[in-house]
């Protein structure tokens, strides 16, 4: 076991796909400074800056990911994802489709997500649900440094294509351009979960299984299922909870597609209760499809949802309401019990 | 430009303490070219803006302290706290910026559409780095101004630099031939010179009122202050022992590791790296020759100067009093904003 911070794990695995297998390599805005530990490793070739030009350099992984190699595109932030979505939609998703099964596209687009620091609703969406929705794509959230690394070695590994989303509370590197040892008038202890910043590693690193979720605290009364930070939100609300004699367990599904179908089942037959939680918009994405899944397995269980229901305001004070916050959890709950 | 200047300094000095949320990239370098483009606009003209977007809202003479307590993040500011400074955006000023680069020469289009049939004779400008000129999105919307021949004015602020990847290393040839390509007028002028930027832009706005089509001002300037407050580069600069102390194991760890590529490409990698910051080192420091405010105030006799400058400190302090007194922190009183 190695202690690890997030963004640590992650580049950990990268470079360990990267040593492992020539055909990795990665691509994307300012990646020589962010990952400088692997230019200085691998060199300027393999790291690779592109101009702020989405479009093209993600449907460039594409095309290279057909011609042999093995891409992890990295998109700075997932809301510029949008900006190159016709390269996910109708061609990563499509390209092995429409090959008959015959040419599939080994590519993983690296994106960062998510809020809770202030960055407002154009620079910290998570936008899973609308990646998910499109046949063909992965798409995970870790939400510790373990998963961090197991899920970018899995993800590397697999012939799928997948979106893996790094969560930016949890990256200590975006943080710290915004507070830490830039601005000490800044600090966002109170809002980071520490245990998803930083954490041990198994050595030598494993890839953790795409699809797959952890039960990161087991209950009897009440099951809260997420990803990302929202298990951490979950898992703070859980100890609210707890205090009002209340059990609740808390699932982390770390992919967002395929979905954990059975355990979100096994859950919901042993508690009789469930709340969605995610930090994504509550139309259209991952709640919805928590509660369709319980319908059709026909599983009796009551349910309510916590999720983004606005755009993400900047101010403080009205972001952290419109997140799912552990008050909004703990109420959702409550409702149920 | 003095205003504009005071009000880049109270917000990135409000940054450092704390009272502004997220990221904040400052325009400081870049004010001549605002306040000589926009000197050459009326109240029916529109203007698209990217993520360094207080210059121009100043200079559309939006309320100061508004602005000011939106960019700290409540809710009594320009937009109801649901914006912050990357998303600003005021309806009566025609002005509206967004984060997303590139994006402002295609809201411009959109703008000069609506002007042409709803306010014959406004134009619609729009400001975007030399970094955008690699989106397809810019491109496109060149073209698409020039097909349809509209009243547009693309302003495209060269600061060498896309985020902190210097751009000469990821675009090839020299953009402006682009432009060139689809036959709209390029005029190239130093953005630390108002006097050059607000001829030049007249001449393109000029020309598109009278229905003679799209523009484009290439403007060279600076970026003194990095990509944003925080910048992982100037931070480096400015605290070089510190710094070294953080990366250095990390890099070294890089180096050394028994799997990876081999001596030449390791070797290649700390040069890269090692150029990027020697770039940066000669890029992002204050050069008076290049300083549009020291330059602008040239022009003027110098208790006039004084004078201009002295009016503005009280009028930007004034506002950044209010503002922070608008915060209402019970730990912070009124008062504190002074640049």
């Amino acid at each position: 076991m190695t202690e690890m911070t997030y963004g640590q794990a992650i580049d950990a695995a990268l470079g360990e796909a990267m040593a492992r297998d020539e055909r990795v390599l990665t691509w994307g805005e300012d990646v020589q400074l962010i990952h400088r530990d692997l230019v200085a490793r691998f060199g300027p070739t393999r790291v690779r800056d592109t101009p702020i030009s989405e479009a093209a350099f993600v449907y460039a992984g594409v095309g290279a990911a057909m011609g042999g190699l093995r891409p992890v595109v990295e998109v700075m932030l997932v809301d510029f994802l949008t900006v190159a979505w016709s390269a996910l939609v109708n061609a990563a998703a499509k390209f092995r489709d429409f090959s008959g099964g015959r040419w599939p596209v080994p590519l993983v687009i690296r994106a960062r997500c998510g809020g809770w620091y202030g960055d407002g609703g154009q620079h910290e969406q998570a936008l899973w649900g609308s990646l998910a929705s499109t046949p063909g794509v992965t798409v995970v959230c870790p939400s510790t440094p373990a998963d961090a690394a197991g899920l970018m070695l899995a993800a590397i590994e697999t012939d799928d294509v997948v979106v893996y989303l790094e969560h930016k509370l949890l990256s200590e590197r975006f943080l710290d351009y915004l507070g830490g040892s830039s601005r000490p008038t800044i600090d966002f202890g109170d809002l980071v979960p520490s245990e998803g910043a930083s954490g041990p590693v198994r050595q030598p690193l494993e890839p953790t299984p795409l699809g797959s979720s952890v039960l990161r605290r087991s209950g009897s009364d009440i099951g809260l299922v997420s990803v990302g930070v929202g298990v951490h939100r979950c898992l703070q609300a859980a100890e609210v909870l707890a205090e009002a004699g209340v059990s609740a367990a808390v699932l982390d599904l770390r992919s967002i597609h395929p979905l954990d179908v059975q355990a979100i089942r096994d859950l919901a037959a042993e508690t009789g209760r469930i709340v969605a939680v995610d930090e994504d918009y509550i139309r259209g994405g991952l709640t919805g499809e928590i509660a369709a899944t319980l319908l059709t397995a026909g599983v009796s269980s009551s349910y309510r949802r916590v999720a983004v229901e606005s755009t993400i305001p900047f101010a403080p004070a009205l972001e952290y309401q419109a997140l799912p916050n552990p008050e909004r959890i703990v109420a959702a709950a409550r409702e149920l019990l | 430009m003095v205003r504009i200047r005071l009000a880049e300094q109270v917000l990135s000095r409000a940054w450092a303490e704390g009272y502004v949320p997220g990221e904040y990239h400052s325009g400081i370098g870049e004010e001549a070219i605002y306040v000589g483009v926009l000197g050459q606009l009326d109240n029916d003209d529109a203007v698209a803006v990217d993520h360094r977007s207080t210059g121009p809202l100043v200079a559309r003479g939006v309320d100061l302290t508004a602005l000011m307590v939106e960019v700290m993040g409540r809710q009594t500011g320009l937009n109801s706290g649901w914006a912050g400074h990357m998303h600003l955006m005021d309806r009566e000023a025609r002005v509206v910026a967004d984060g997303i680069v590139g994006s402002s020469a295609a809201l411009a289009v959109g703008q000069a559409v609506a002007a042409r049939q709803l306010r014959p004779g406004a134009v619609a400008v729009a400001f975007f780095g030399e970094g955008a000129l690699n989106a397809g999105l810019v491109l496109e919307a060149m073209n698409l101004a020039a097909v349809w021949e509209l009243p547009v004015v693309f302003v495209c602020k060269d600061n060498e630099w896309s985020i902190t990847t210097h751009t000469s290393d990821v675009t090839a040839g020299d953009p402006r031939a682009r432009v060139d390509a689809l036959g709209m007028p390029v005029h190239t002028v130093h953005g630390e010179r108002v006097d050059q930027v607000h001829h030049a832009a007249g001449r393109l706005v000029e020309r598109a009122r009278r229905g003679k089509g799209p523009g484009m001002l290439y403007a060279t300037c600076h970026r003194p202050g990095g990509h944003f407050e925080g910048d992982p580069l100037l931070r480096i600069l400015r605290h070089p022992r510190a710094e070294a102390g953080q990366l250095a194991p990390g890099l070294m760890e890089g180096v050394r590791s028994p799997t990876g590529g081999d001596r030449r490409d390791r070797a290649a990698g700390l040069a890269t790296l090692a150029a990027r910051l020697t770039t940066a080192a000669r890029d992002w420091v204050v050069r008076p020759g290049r300083d549009p405010i020291r330059r602008g105030l040239r022009h003027v006799p110098k208790e006039v100067a004084e004078e201009i400058e002295e009016d503005e400190r009280r009028r930007v302090v004034a506002a950044a009093r209010r503002a922070v007194h608008a915060l209402e922190w019970p730990d912070r009183g009124a008062g504190e904003g002074d640049a």
